[in-house]
């Protein structure tokens, strides 16, 4: 089974999985549905054994597919996967065999222009994952966003143009700079290598700035606060497909990057820096769920809540440099990471099912609005259970994935300074306060208005999804173990290299 | 003995999966048998623990079930800690969830979501056993916020009342401001003691004592007078101590077996289980008890004169749980961890005897819980008739009486204590007799006593409830008046808790009573010789006269003390100041930064300005992009001029 390039059949086997959706067309809707869904299930599939065969107890990359690509430049078709991204590959497989079938039959418009475009997305974002090439990285990085820009603009709701624009320009901004950054760390080390880059020193001046470069890209992307607007935007505007995988992928990316590039590539900037990350991360925290309790639109306040909780991974990976700084040990910093990265990973289940039960909602309502809703469990009571189960993972509950991350983040940031967890934890309020207060709106009460009273609950399409999103939000909350577990030997690696100065 | 800890809480979640996952295949019925019989088996196990460690003396267990997950070298595991003070929540929990079971099936008989209820409630019961039963802190956290969430459910079960959907979530806000402090506790502990294991932390619990921690820099405060305080934060919340009390009376808007259930017996005690659990922290922080002690007499008494102005019946008994938790934390706040824990234990009867009985009445007024419209109901309802007064006897602690036992060891231990705050505490906790007789027999007086208050309709179907409602009232009347007895003994002056409960010498107020201390009889003679007993007796005087014998006096009190009434008759204002303040001011805040912060400067100035920026800029370019060669080759050769200057002066 490993002598297969599983990680270029990952990655390619959608992309073709695409094109042969475009060819066959939509004539037959049927059949692009079918072939979309065939072919996504043939990437979980071929996923799987990046699980089961990963070996945990080292951090080298697995996995590993080398070959050059344009030899003048020293380019090279390099693969692999760590601890660190084979966990986001696997999320991305099966994020996208859900939204293949959640856009089963709400997509009417182009279908199957829509599961190609989920297809094609898919293999640009494992080959993000799995690239170890700068160039490489930096191609799969770029294309990945032109499938995502057609999602919204072509399926997006009636502002889609202003969101694609603002979208655009905050992408693009950050990585036109990330691409010179790279280029010049190609002129220092004279390889794309990723983990070239890794080893060579760099002054810190030099580290500064390509901290700050990386910083745009990868920030806008998680997107930390203030780089953060264009989130609740695109959100809304693009379809509930769109959504899912922006929130449950697509941020997950930026978190990635400042994994695999800033923190190991510029440790001392990132040492310097890292009040900065750390106070942005806790703005994202509190003046972000602030807002989201204000927000009168569903996929508006589950998008500022992505933000919130996106600013436990950022926090958790930068705690790191103050607790090591405080105890003068790595002890507790491991658990900042890996806590980023959990919550990474269960943010991709719990945002993504939120985002599909709204999309519930408004193919039968076409409203997001909360106000348009009120006392939907009377009319669909397995939908509202599902809510309420996802909704608490929103909040943190213990026993769902939700608690793990947060928890995490929180006793290590305790170990860096009271005030940081003391205003991390401020989420264990702010949170459960806007998103019950939603579910309470929406789910509870007595039927509303005749919209809600001709809701006919969930299909069995539709539990299927949900219920395989819930699935893993309980197993993970209950034992999370498998998810750390692989983690670890990554992650102790990436901090003894952090550790050391670069200068 | 690992398996029976097992099954005891395994019994009741595999209730409340098949009752809630498979409530309609398996029916009404078949959902009340698979939770009952779930809860059973829990209930019978626990027994077998009982016997097991207290009467067979055996070691208590210690051990881990599953690894949760290992991060950084730390071992979080799930794993149970059975000693006696374990055994003894078990027991109690797990009997109170029995018969509530039980009552539910006469009283939910009609409700249309009879199988998620009594899904919920096994839940809860599983919750709740995964809490007592812990051996580490994160899975205490686990039952904490677990035992909530059931609590929001259930609160809310009637989720189209307005009144329940508001309840349920303010109940659920308020505790995780207590669980936010717990957590932040449960932190401090990770990073001093490294481990989240109890056995770990208690060992290592007297090396801390001096250790110093900087919150606000500059300024150290003892380490272990910090964590205490946290948790405890915790315990306000989930206990209900001011000023997190707010969501308990509200909290009544759920189903009256829940009622019973955990908002008096089980869930509310939680914070006082807690804290009497880290008893091995808590003795070393004479700051922090103080803490405990002066916010609890301050809970038993002010939240008990609430309960005088109350015309709910539900919500009387709320406010007299509240009361009753406030001197369960005075125990805990002297030290007299026992005393908190056997109150806990009589209380969880007698308090849920009187939700029952409560509900009772309920179901015959036909949902009109208003006891102004209630009166004279002993000769339609013989059996909640007795059952009550039972539980009333208890609550205000009349002599041989269950609560009589335990509220005066309480009383007596306040009295012994040297601790700064006791002075007030021994007031209030004095105060708080008189205030509960008073509540107590105005509400028994007005409801089972005087005139027929209500409608001709509503009499006129008044009769005594079925069997699966009075069974349960009188299961829990037994030990409302047998337990106190029994149990004060080896309780509170015996060995029981050795090993479980950790008191230092000099604070060992129990001891110090346990040398006058000869027996139940002996302290019921004591009890009648003391003013606790006489302030009691003049509660049920004043209460007979104002309510039963000269109505008038009543109101004319009242209109004498107008100021005073209107005072508790807003509850002192705790939420109207949580509405304005918190709940309005989050919402003030949000929108704020949402219109001002992202609107106006991110997307007005930064970022819609940018793009006119670039708009002006590609404006600019159209200009340079003529279409003229001249204009191109002009530009190159410029461009070409700049390089070849840099390169002859900055790379030489």
């Amino acid at each position: 089974m490993s002598e297969l390039p599983l990680l270029s059949l990952v990655i390619w086997t959608p992309i073709i999985g695409g094109l042969v959706v475009l060819a066959v067309g939509d004539r037959e809707p049927w059949g692009a549905r079918s072939i979309a869904l065939v072919f996504s299930l043939l990437t979980l599939a071929l996923s799987v054994p990046l699980y089961a065969e990963f070996d945990t107890s080292t951090a080298a990359m697995q996995f590993v597919e080398l070959s050059p690509w344009i030899s003048t430049f020293n380019i090279n078709y390099h693969l692999g996967v760590d601890g660190i991204s084979m966990p986001l590959i696997l999320l991305t497989a099966f994020t996208t065999v859900l939204v293949v079938i959640a856009g089963w039959e709400v997509i009417q418009y182009k279908t199957a222009q829509y599961m190609a475009a989920f297809l094609v997305l898919e293999g640009l974002m494992i080959g993000v994952f799995a690239a170890l090439d700068a160039v490489l990285f930096y191609v799969f990085w770029e294309a990945m966003l032109i499938p995502m820009f057609l999602i919204i603009g072509i399926w997006g709701g009636p502002r889609r143009v202003y969101a694609t624009i603002k979208f655009f320009l905050y992408t693009f901004l950050g990585s036109v700079l990330m691409l010179v950054a790279l280029i010049y760390l190609y002129y220092r080390t004279g390889s794309f290598g990723v983990l070239d880059f890794h080893l060579t020193p760099l002054g810190l001046t030099e580290q500064i700035l390509i901290f700050i470069a990386f910083l745009l890209a990868f920030g806008v992307k998680v997107p930390m606060w203030p780089v953060h607007t264009w989130l609740p935007d695109a959100h809304v505007e693009a379809p509930t497909g769109g959504s899912v995988i922006l929130a449950a992928i697509m941020l997950k990316i930026g978190g990635y990057g400042f994994l695999r590039f800033s923190l190991p590539i510029t440790p001392d900037a990132s040492n310097e820096l890292d009040w900065l990350m750390i106070m942005l991360s806790l703005i994202a925290i509190v003046y972000i769920a602030l807002v989201a309790l204000v927000q009168e639109d569903m996929k508006k306040l589950i998008a500022y809540s992505s933000i919130a909780h996106m600013g436990f991974v950022t926090l958790g990976f930068f705690i790191v440099f103050a607790i090591i700084a405080k105890s003068d040990s790595m002890q507790g910093a491991a658990m900042g990471i890996q806590g980023g990265m959990v919550q990474m990973i269960s943010h991709g289940f719990v945002s993504g099912a939120l985002f599909l039960c709204v999309g519930v909602l408004y193919d039968r309502l076409h409203s997001r609005q909360i106000s348009d809703y009120g006392g939907v469990a009377n009319t669909m009571p397995k939908f509202a259970a599902f809510m309420v189960l996802f909704a608490f993972a929103n909040t943190g509950l213990p026993g769902t994935s939700g608690f793990v991350g947060e928890f995490m983040v929180i006793l290590s940031s305790f170990k860096a300074n009271f005030w940081y967890a003391f205003l991390a934890a401020t989420m264990l309020i702010l949170g459960a306060a806007y998103t019950l207060w939603m579910v309470k709106r929406v789910v509870f009460g007595d039927v509303r208005n005749a919209g809600v009273a001709t809701l006919t609950d969930i299909n069995r399409r539709e539990f299927l999804v949900l219920g395989a999103l819930a699935v893993p939000v309980l197993l993970f909350g209950i034992w999370p173990a498998p998810l750390v577990e692989v983690m670890e030997a990554s992650v102790q690696n990436l901090l003894e290299h952090v550790a050391v100065s670069k200068l | 003995m690992e398996k029976v800890y097992l099954g005891i809480v395994l019994a009741p979640l595999a209730g409340a999966i098949l009752a809630g996952l498979f409530g309609r295949p398996i029916g009404r019925s078949g959902a009340h048998w698979v939770t009952i019989i779930g809860v059973a088996i829990s209930f019978m196990l626990s027994l077998v623990a009982l016997k097991h460690i207290v009467i067979d003396g055996a070691e208590p267990f210690n051990g881990p079930v599953y690894t949760w997950m290992v991060s950084d070298g730390i071992h979080f595991e799930v794993g149970f800690l059975i000693d006696r003070l374990t055994v003894l929540m078990m027991t109690v929990v797990t009997f109170v969830s029995l018969m509530v079971h039980i009552y539910t099936i006469g009283y939910m008989r009609d409700d249309p979501g009879y199988q998620r209820f009594f899904s919920y409630i096994a839940l809860f019961t599983f919750a709740m056993l995964m809490l007592v039963m812990s051996n580490n802190f994160m899975q205490l956290f686990f039952g904490w916020e677990a035992v909530g969430l059931v609590s929001y459910l259930l609160i809310g079960f009637w989720y189209k009342k307005e009144s329940a959907i508001y309840a349920n979530l303010k109940a659920f806000l308020v505790n995780r401001v207590g669980d936010f402090g717990f957590l932040l506790g449960i932190a401090a502990i990770l990073m001093y003691f490294n481990s989240l294991d109890y056995a770990d932390v208690f060992a290592a619990a007297p090396f801390m004592a001096g250790q110093t921690i900087e919150v606000i820099p500059g300024v150290e405060w003892s380490l272990l007078t910090v964590i205490c305080l946290l948790l405890f934060v915790g315990a306000m919340g989930k206990s209900a101590q001011v000023p997190l009390h707010v969501w308990l009376p509200d909290s009544m808007e759920g189903p009256t077996p829940i009622s019973a259930l955990i908002h008096a017996a089980t869930m509310v005690t939680a914070g006082i289980f807690m804290v009497a659990r880290m008893s091995p922290l808590y003795e070393l922080s004479e700051t922090a008890l103080s803490v405990v002690l002066v916010i609890g007499a301050i809970t038993a008494f002010f939240m008990g004169l609430l309960g005088i102005v109350q015309n709910d019946i539900k919500r009387v008994v709320a406010y007299s749980t509240l009361s009753q938790l406030g001197y369960m934390t005075v125990a805990l706040g002297v030290s007299a961890y026992a005393g908190a824990i056997f109150h806990l234990m009589t209380h969880a009867f007698f308090k849920a005897l009187l939700f029952l009985a409560a509900g009772s009445v309920i179901i015959g007024m036909h949902h009109d819980q208003d006891i102004r419209n209630m009166g004279g109901l002993k000769k339609y309802m013989p059996i909640t008739y007795w059952t009550a007064l039972i539980g009333s006897l208890a609550l205000i602690g009349f002599p041989g009486f269950a609560g009589f036992f335990s509220k005066d060891a309480i009383i007596e231990a306040v009295h012994a204590s040297h601790l700064p705050g006791t002075g007030i505490a021994y007031a209030a906790v004095l105060g708080g007799v008189f205030i509960t007789a008073f509540y107590s027999f105005r509400m028994f007086f007005l409801v089972f006593h005087g005139k027929e208050r209500m409608d001709e309709h509503t009499r006129h179907h008044l009769r005594e409830s079925p069997a699966v409602v009075t069974v349960p009232l009188i299961m829990l009347a037994i030990p409302s008046v047998l337990i106190g007895a029994v149990a004060i003994g080896p309780m509170l002056f015996g060995e029981y808790f050795a090993g479980a409960i950790h008191v230092l010498p000099q604070h060992d107020v129990l001891r110090e009573l346990g040398q006058h201390y000869t027996g139940p009889m002996g302290f019921i003679l004591h009890g009648l010789a003391t003013p606790t007993f006489a302030l009691a007796m003049l509660g049920v005087f004043f209460a007979w006269l104002f309510y039963l014998k000269q109505p008038a006096l009543a109101d004319k009190a009242k209109e004498l003390l107008r100021p005073v009434y209107d005072i508790l008759d807003r509850k002192y204002g705790f939420d109207d100041f949580n509405e304005v303040v918190f709940a309005g001011g989050g919402r003030v805040a949000g929108r704020w930064l949402w219109r001002i912060g992202d609107a106006m400067v991110i997307d007005g100035v930064a970022v819609n300005g940018t793009a006119r920026a670039v708009g002006w800029f590609a404006g600019v370019l159209r200009h340079v992009q003529s279409g003229y060669l001249y204009h191109y080759a002009f530009v190159m050769i410029l461009g070409l001029l700049v390089l070849v200057t840099w390169t002859w002066f900055v790379l030489g």
